[in-house]
């Protein structure tokens, strides 16, 4: 093995900064899950079909199992360990456990974190492919059929679909409201 | 996954001179197709040169009113940006149309261009690939090929382009800009893909280690008017097996323009040339559409497997045309339903 295989790299994961030296094939997911033991994060498929992989790089939803750790060196990554603060859950968190978002869980964190990825989209105004008025001017309204659309590169194997959606939809009413 | 050194550039000078330096470099943008072929074993550089540090993240409108695409913006940002989606709406509805959330937000306007097809056996090194293995045969052409091609196939290689976002900037005539050692150059997308030929592991006409920097869309009133619609086998994240950009200028009851490409039946995206012509100039009618179809598609030689793709590429094309002249208010001789779309799981652009 040659040294430029071989990267040291820092990587900003829920606000704490960690000094990493990684092999250059080494994903973000393996990263978090092996070297910083944080195993919320899940592997389902390996190869960005499941989306149980989920993570914000820099805020925006990305699945972890395609992204190298180097490619993250400098970056801000949160995961599903760095949703919660002051160990008080966020609204979709909470809204996840009432309203049986899940079964057996496996594609929870992977969920939640494209969740907030997905709300942020839509708050700025991103239209998806089920978006019928697509003009410019106006933001789609979060209806069932646009949280599916926009969820979709999330799968759930035990199909527990009309409560995340439910969950979703719920956060996404009292943000509003709280705005 | 073989090792590879890795390196980040600011400069496009620096990414050049590194791929040229290094024997198997290649440039990484969003890694969501070269890092899955490299995690199964299909790609295997010596050397990643990050190109996202690059200053070609822009989306910017060019002189004559037409587009600017930087080669490293992602495919959500273009997707979203309103100039987009008011001058070209089939863009931005073939972009939201394709992969996932996460994964648009990875991806990039010069990576998505030059993604692998997705056929099953080249990302499979146990299998004989002439696209991979050049001279070791085509598992498809005799074996599971229900999404592979119906148009401009050889039996050299029988797979389609998996790209949504380039089949309408086929049809809105797009050009790919690039940028070698020896200085820039551009080549129109429609000469872009090369024919299959005997050679399919030489897919494009890009200059060896010459790097996409921007592709630029020419203005083009029609493509105010046009949409995307994809058939694919579930409701959302899949690939196409036939998809259609189609846009059309109606005045007076008279095809002024048209505008129609075809995803999911060759190994490029397939301009619908010979429909266009069959349309312009003339009145907009439902008979008139319904021929174009058939003309477009009487071409095609289906594999054993795959002759649905002929009925269903005919029928999109009705379907696509037939609302748009509907929208446009044009339409005569009862061309304003709405077309079967032919068997498969539908989901609109
Ligand atoms: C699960 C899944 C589902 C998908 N579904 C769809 C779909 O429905 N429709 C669709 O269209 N796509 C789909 N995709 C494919 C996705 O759109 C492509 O993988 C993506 O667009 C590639 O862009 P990238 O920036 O990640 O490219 P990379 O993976 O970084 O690069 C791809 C290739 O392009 C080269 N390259 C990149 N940028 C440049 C440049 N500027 N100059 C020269 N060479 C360059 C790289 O060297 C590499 O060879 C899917 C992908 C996955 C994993
Ligand atoms: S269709 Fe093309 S990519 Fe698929 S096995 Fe044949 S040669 Fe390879
Ligand atoms: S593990 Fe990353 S998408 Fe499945
Ligand atoms: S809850 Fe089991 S996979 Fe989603």
């Amino acid at each position: 093995m040659t040294d430029d295989t071989r990267s040291d790299i820092s990587l900003r994961v829920n606000d704490a900064t960690y000094q990493l030296a990684v092999d250059n094939r080494r994903t973000l997911l393996d990263a978090l899950r092996d070297d910083l033991s944080l195993t919320g994060t899940k592997k389902g498929c390996d190869h960005g079909q499941c989306g149980a992989c989920t993570v914000l790089l820099d805020g925006d939803r990305v699945v972890s199992c395609l992204t190298l750790a180097v490619v993250a060196d400098g970056a801000d990554v949160t995961t599903i360990e760095g949703l919660a603060g002051g160990g008080e859950l966020r609204p979709i968190q909470e809204a996840f456990i009432r309203l049986d978002g899940f079964q057996c869980g496996f594609c929870t964190p992977g969920q939640i974190c494209s969740a907030v990825g997905m709300l942020a989209e839509h708050a700025a105004g991103w239209p998806s492919a089920v978006t019928r008025d697509d003009s410019p001017e106006r933001t789609p309204e979060l209806s069932e059929e646009e949280v599916r659309e926009r969820m979709s590169g999330n799968l759930c194997r035990c199909g527990a679909y009309p409560s995340i959606v439910r969950a979703i939809l719920e956060t996404s009413v009292r943000e509003a409201v709280s705005k | 996954m073989r090792e590879f050194a890795y390196q980040r550039t600011t400069q496009i000078r620096d990414a050049l001179s590194s791929v040229a330096r290094h024997d198997g470099a290649r440039f990484l943008a969003g890694g969501t197709n070269l890092v899955d072929l490299m995690k199964a074993g299909v790609e295997s550089p010596a050397r990643l040169v990050d190109i996202r540090s690059l200053a070609l993240g822009g989306i910017s409108e060019s002189p004559d009113g037409g587009l600017v695409l930087g080669a490293t913006a992602t495919n959500s940002a273009v997707a979203a940006d309103p100039l987009v989606r008011r001058r070209y709406p089939a863009l931005s509805q073939a972009i939201l149309a394709g992969a996932s959330g996460q994964l648009r937000n990875m991806a990039t306007v010069g990576g998505n261009l030059l993604q692998r097809t997705r056929c099953a056996y080249f990302a499979d090194p146990s299998e004989p690939c002439n696209k991979r293995a050049p001279g070791s045969g085509c598992s498809a052409l005799g074996g599971a090929h229900h999404n592979h091609a119906i148009l401009g196939w050889t039996e050299h290689c029988v797979a389609t382009h998996p790209s949504d976002m380039a089949v309408p900037l086929t049809a809105f005539d797009a050009v790919v800009r690039y940028e070698t050692l020896d200085g820039p150059g551009e080549v129109p997308l429609s000469e872009f893909y090369l024919p299959v030929g005997d050679r399919p592991d030489r897919e494009t006409a890009l200059p060896d280690r010459a790097l996409i920097t921007a592709v630029v869309v020419p203005a083009a009133e029609v493509a105010g008017k046009s949409r995307y619609r994809k058939v694919r086998e579930r409701a959302s994240y899949a690939f196409a097996t036939v998809s259609v950009a189609a846009a059309l200028d109606v005045q007076d009851g008279v095809v002024r323009d048209v505008r129609l490409a075809l995803g999911g039946v060759a190994s490029r995206p397939w301009r619908a040339r010979l429909a266009e012509s069959a349309l312009r100039g003339g009145p907009v009618t439902a008979e008139r559409i319904s021929a174009a179809a058939d003309l477009e598609v009487a071409a095609a030689e289906p594999l054993r497997d795959n002759g649905y793709k002929v009925t269903l590429a005919r029928n999109l094309i009705e379907a696509v045309l037939t609302d748009l002249a509907a929208s446009s208010g044009a339409a005569s001789g009862g061309a304003a339903g709405n077309g079967a779309a032919g068997a498969g799981e539908e989901s609109d652009g």
